[in-house]
C-alpha cells in the first residue's frame, strides 16, 4: 500500500485544504499523476501519486483540512 | 549554477486569459520534463477569476452587468480569491522548477512580493507587505495581486501589478475578498507609466531575485 501523504509545503504552513481530487475511489493513477490539490491561502499545490496503482482510498475528501505529514488516501499499487 | 537554468521570457502581449492559462500549462509540462524556466509577461482583455478559496460574494455586481461591460467571469486552480485583470496591468507568470531554489511556498510568495516591491523601487514608489495578507501595498493600497498554482514543484499563476488602468474596474469585485482599495504605479506617481518600461524592469528584478539568466526567446502558445 502506498500513502497519499500531504508532504511538507514550506517554513509555518501546517495545514491544508483538500480543494479536489482528480480521481475516484477505484480509478487507475500512475506514478506522479497529479492526484489531489490542495490549497493554503495563496497557493494551490497538486500531491503526486507515489506509485502506479489503483486508488483504493480517499481519506480526507474536498473541503477538509488536513496537516503536513496527514495521510489523505492509499493506492494499492500494480 | 546549473549551465542550463536559463529562464526564457516571452512577452505574450495582450491575450486572452484562457489562452494563457492553457500556455501556462504546457510549459509547466515541459519545466517538469526538464526544460528550461519561463516567465510569461501579458495583459489580458477585462476578466475576474475566482481562485479556489474564491466567494461569489465577492462579485459585487451581476453576471448580466457583467457581461454587458464585457468582462469575462472564469474559475482557475490558483489560491486566493477573486481578482481582476485588464489591459493597462501587468500579468507576470513565472514557470519555475520552485526545487532548484527550495520547496516552500511561503519563500516563493516572498520572493514574488519582493520583485514587486523592487520593480515598484526603481519607479520611485515605496511599497511594503502588510502580515497576514500576501501581495503589495503602497500606502495600503494594494498595487499589486499575488496567487499562485504548484505542481510537481513547479510554479505557475503569479503576479499582477497595476501599472496604468482602469481603475473603476475594481469596484465590480471585493478584491482577495480583502475589501481592500486598489490602486496603480500611474495613480501613485499623478503621471502616465509606459508598460514597455515596466516589463522592461520587471525582468531585471526578477533576474537579481532569483540569480536567473534571462534570454528573451518565444515560446508557443
Amino acid at each position: 500500500m502506498s500513502s497519499v501523504i500531504l508532504p511538507e509545503l514550506g517554513e509555518g504552513i501546517e495545514k491544508a485544504t483538500v480543494a479536489c481530487w482528480h480521481f475516484k475511489e477505484g480509478d487507475q493513477v500512475r506514478l506522479d499523476d497529479d492526484i489531489v490539490e490542495v490549497v493554503t491561502d495563496k497557493a494551490t499545490f497538486n500531491v503526486p501519486a507515489g506509485a502506479s496503482g489503483t486508488l483504493t482510498k480517499i481519506l480526507v475528501q474536498d473541503g477538509q483540512e488536513a496537516r503536513v505529514g496527514e495521510t489523505l488516501g492509499a493506492i494499492e499499487p500494480q | 549554477m546549473n549551465t542550463e537554468m536559463i529562464c526564457r521570457v516571452e512577452d505574450l502581449g495582450l491575450v486572452d486569459y484562457e489562452d494563457a492559462w492553457a500556455c501556462q500549462k504546457v510549459q509547466v509540462d515541459r519545466v517538469r520534463a526538464g526544460g528550461r524556466p519561463v516567465l510569461l509577461l501579458c495583459e489580458h482583455p477585462a476578466v475576474i477569476t475566482l481562485g479556489r478559496l474564491a466567494q461569489e460574494k465577492n462579485i459585487l455586481v451581476s453576471r448580466e452587468t457583467l457581461e454587458h461591460n464585457g468582462v469575462q467571469v472564469v474559475a482557475v486552480d490558483r489560491g486566493g480569491d477573486v481578482t481582476l485583470h485588464a489591459p493597462g496591468q501587468l500579468v507576470v507568470y513565472p514557470i519555475l522548477p520552485l526545487a532548484y531554489w527550495k520547496k516552500d511556498l511561503h519563500w516563493y510568495l516572498a520572493q514574488l512580493e519582493q520583485v514587486a516591491i523592487d520593480l515598484l523601487k526603481s519607479f520611485g514608489i515605496v511599497a511594503n507587505r502588510i502580515s497576514g495578507k500576501t501581495g503589495v501595498w503602497a500606502d495600503n493600497l494594494k498595487i499589486a495581486s499575488i496567487g499562485i498554482g504548484v505542481r510537481q514543484w513547479v510554479s505557475y499563476h503569479g503576479v499582477g501589478i497595476n501599472v496604468d488602468m482602469d481603475m473603476e474596474l475594481f469596484d465590480l469585485i471585493n478584491p482577495c475578498g480583502l475589501d481592500a482599495r486598489m490602486t496603480s504605479m500611474a495613480r501613485v506617481k499623478g503621471v502616465t507609466v509606459e508598460m514597455r518600461d515596466v516589463k522592461e524592469c520587471l525582468v531585471k528584478c526578477f533576474h537579481r531575485q532569483f540569480n536567473l539568466p534571462m534570454i528573451y526567446a518565444p515560446v508557443q502558445l
